[in-house]
């Protein structure tokens, strides 16, 4: 279920303006891989390019292949929508949907997909996920209540359990806890260690220790110089790239001569 | 607690270093005083004359006064506040005062005559000097132009601003915003001339219910595209993303998540179009004429309204009539109120859920 993604020569534009260049990245099946690096260096804009997220923005456009298990999503006629449903993703602020309960917010990809649904039993869906992001005692007892009203903490763990009730095979995850305090963060980040048995899973952070607790490899991205495009310094297995990075920009930033 | 208790106690009516001088309690209404009697001395020793005069001399001394004084005593930030405070409060009592002055005279004057029976009777058969009759006909000739008017213009309205906001880019979005901008300063006759020559001229229709529900789409469509964008366009781009990520088609997006969340606003904003149109008279008077009598099918002949009714009430200049069209105002007035209600409460139902 859970699918390994190879990033190839990817270039990522904003009307004119290249982003990010020149990307070569394989990411793991059942492993978490984070993104570390400064801000504006590109490092959410390759993550939001894996689920074709990216070209909603207009005039956003990308260059180069990303292969999902050896497949182009970038090939012509691949629907993105397609995509969408198979890599899933979780956003930095928590966006639940604001008319939604906390069933509906669950189950939302299913409703507005129906051939998703097919043969799966709604309640069942909802245990389940909500199980996965280890909500469900929470909220067991108000399924039905707006999914707004629950702290920040629970609707970033409503949110993730939205994202698995479609069963994508990769998970993506743009700062999940960026906007949490310390105890909701180490709920995620034990989410994020269960949920990699059975995901391919993908975290953006800021947060150089939860890069280090959670992600089985780390890739550094850095901005060449102002105005450059953002582009992969070095990626590696995380202790490596923690412990004896190969490039001296990766050093400086983890240990902090950068910010 | 009583620890707290004793402390709060301790520090009661101490006094602070960092407590600078205020105007007294009631610095206003000494303003107000002071303002008085030094009116009373313009207008008894000048020639100044005049409820009206002496109220806007008042008004000018009770703020030269109030923010002199808070000047001298407070300070320039305290004064300005004041200042300002007095200009806001009374620009809105003059507002307001409109209001409650355009709703209890049309009160006062409609209940004249206005009756079950004024509600339930036509005009049919009802010489203007006498009294009695009614805006049977007129009531069902509103309800019906503007129903259809806004059956009409919703939809077309609403794919407009959808398309504006969620897919137009380019050229087209900027011409249909322009058009949009252009129809919203339309006067209204010249929608119910362009229906006229357009409608009954150019297409040999004749005049009807369904013409003036033409003109008034016209007039309706660039409220409701406009209110609709503004409403779609606060929908945060979050939630787009979210229902995208989850495999969401941009459409069902659109109508499942983005019209949903700005529902209660596109309620209003229909609503308040539906006010606007509903008092208009001159389009109604090229597209449909008037009508004393009863004319339930919009499609053929004229039908009456209650702003045609009110204009050839007023028209007539008897007494008798000049209380209906009073009365015709109050019934109008209610349509829109009870309409604006009905709105408030779908809104209210549909509103994104709170704890």
């Amino acid at each position: 279920m859970a699918k390994r993604i190879d990033i190839k020569d990817l270039d990522i534009y904003y009307g004119d303006f290249k982003a990010v260049e020149g990307v070569n990245l394989a990411i793991e099946p059942k492993a978490v891989t984070a993104f570390i690096g400064p801000s504006g260096c590109g490092k959410s804009t390759v993550l939001r390019s894996i689920n074709r997220l990216h070209e909603v923005i207009p005039r956003a456009y990308v260059e180069g292949h990303i292969l999902l298990e050896g497949d182009d999503i970038y090939a012509p006629d691949v629907d993105p929508v397609n995509i969408r449903g198979t890599i899933g993703m979780v956003f930095q602020r928590p966006n639940p949907f604001p008319t939604m309960s906390i069933y509906d917010n669950v189950v939302a990809g299913l409703k507005l997909d129906k051939s998703k649904a097919k043969g799966r039993s709604l309640d069942e869906v909802v245990e389940t996920s909500l199980k996965g992001a280890n909500l469900w005692e929470e909220v067991k007892d108000r399924l039905k209540k707006p999914g707004a009203g629950l702290s920040g903490g629970q609707q970033q763990r409503l949110c993730i359990a939205r994202a698995i009730a479609v069963e994508p095979q990769v998970l993506l995850m743009d700062e999940p806890a960026s906007a949490l305090d310390p105890i909701s963060t180490l709920a995620i980040e034990d989410l994020i260690h269960e949920l990699k048995q059975n995901y391919t899973i993908v975290i953006v952070t800021h947060n150089m220790q939860q890069a280090a607790r959670v992600s089985d490899t780390t890739a550094f991205f850095n901005l060449a110089g102002v105005g450059q495009p953002g582009r992969l310094v070095e990626s590696g297995a995380t202790e490596l790239i923690f412990t004896s990075p190969k490039e001296r920009a990766t050093e400086d930033y983890i240990s902090g001569r950068f910010g | 607690m009583s620890i707290s208790t004793t402390e709060t106690e301790e520090f009661e009516g101490l006094s602070s270093q960092l407590a600078m001088r205020r105007l007294p309690r009631f610095a206003g209404l000494y303003s107000a005083f002071i303002a008085a009697a030094l009116t009373a001395v313009i207008v008894g020793l000048t020639p100044a004359q005049g409820v009206a005069g002496s109220v806007v001399i008042w008004f000018v001394l009770f703020m030269v006064v109030q923010t002199a004084w808070s000047f001298a005593v407070e300070g320039r930030r305290f004064a300005s506040d004041r200042l300002a405070t007095t200009l806001i409060s009374t620009s809105f009592l003059i507002a307001l005062a409109a209001l409650v002055w355009i709703i209890t005279s049309v009160t006062i004057r409609g209940l004249k005559a206005f009756s079950a029976d004024f509600v339930t009777t036509t005009m049919r058969n009802v010489s203007p000097l006498r009294e009695g009759g009614g805006l049977w006909h007129a009531l069902i000739g509103t309800l019906e132009q503007v129903g259809i008017a806004a059956l009409i213009a919703v939809p077309i309205s609403i794919l407009v601003a959808i398309y504006l906001v969620e897919y137009g880019t380019g050229r087209l979005a900027q011409w249909v915003t322009f058009f949009v901008d252009v129809m919203t300063g339309v006067p209204s006759i010249v929608a119910g001339l362009f229906i006229y020559t357009f409608w009954v001229l150019t297409f040999g229709f004749e005049r009807s219910g369904f013409a003036a529900s033409l003109a008034l789409t016209i007039l309706m469509i660039p409220v409701i595209v406009r209110s609709t964008e503004e409403m779609l366009k606060i929908v945060p781009n979050d939630l787009r993303e979210a229902s995208y990520a989850l495999g969401v088609p941009k459409w069902k997006t659109i109508v499942r998540i983005v019209i949903p969340t700005a529902f209660g606003g596109i309620v209003t904003g229909i609503m308040l179009s539906i006010a606007r149109v509903a008092g208009e008279t001159a389009p109604l008077l090229l597209t449909t004429f008037l009508s004393q009598s009863l004319n339930t099918n919009p499609f053929s002949g004229p039908q009456a309204s209650i702003p045609t009714f009110v204009w050839d009430q007023i028209s007539s200049g008897t007494p008798a009539s000049i209380d209906r069209a009073w009365a015709g105002a109050l019934v109008l007035i209610m349509v829109v109120v009870i309409f604006y209600g009905l709105a408030r409460l779908v809104a209210k139902l549909t509103a994104p859920a709170k704890d």
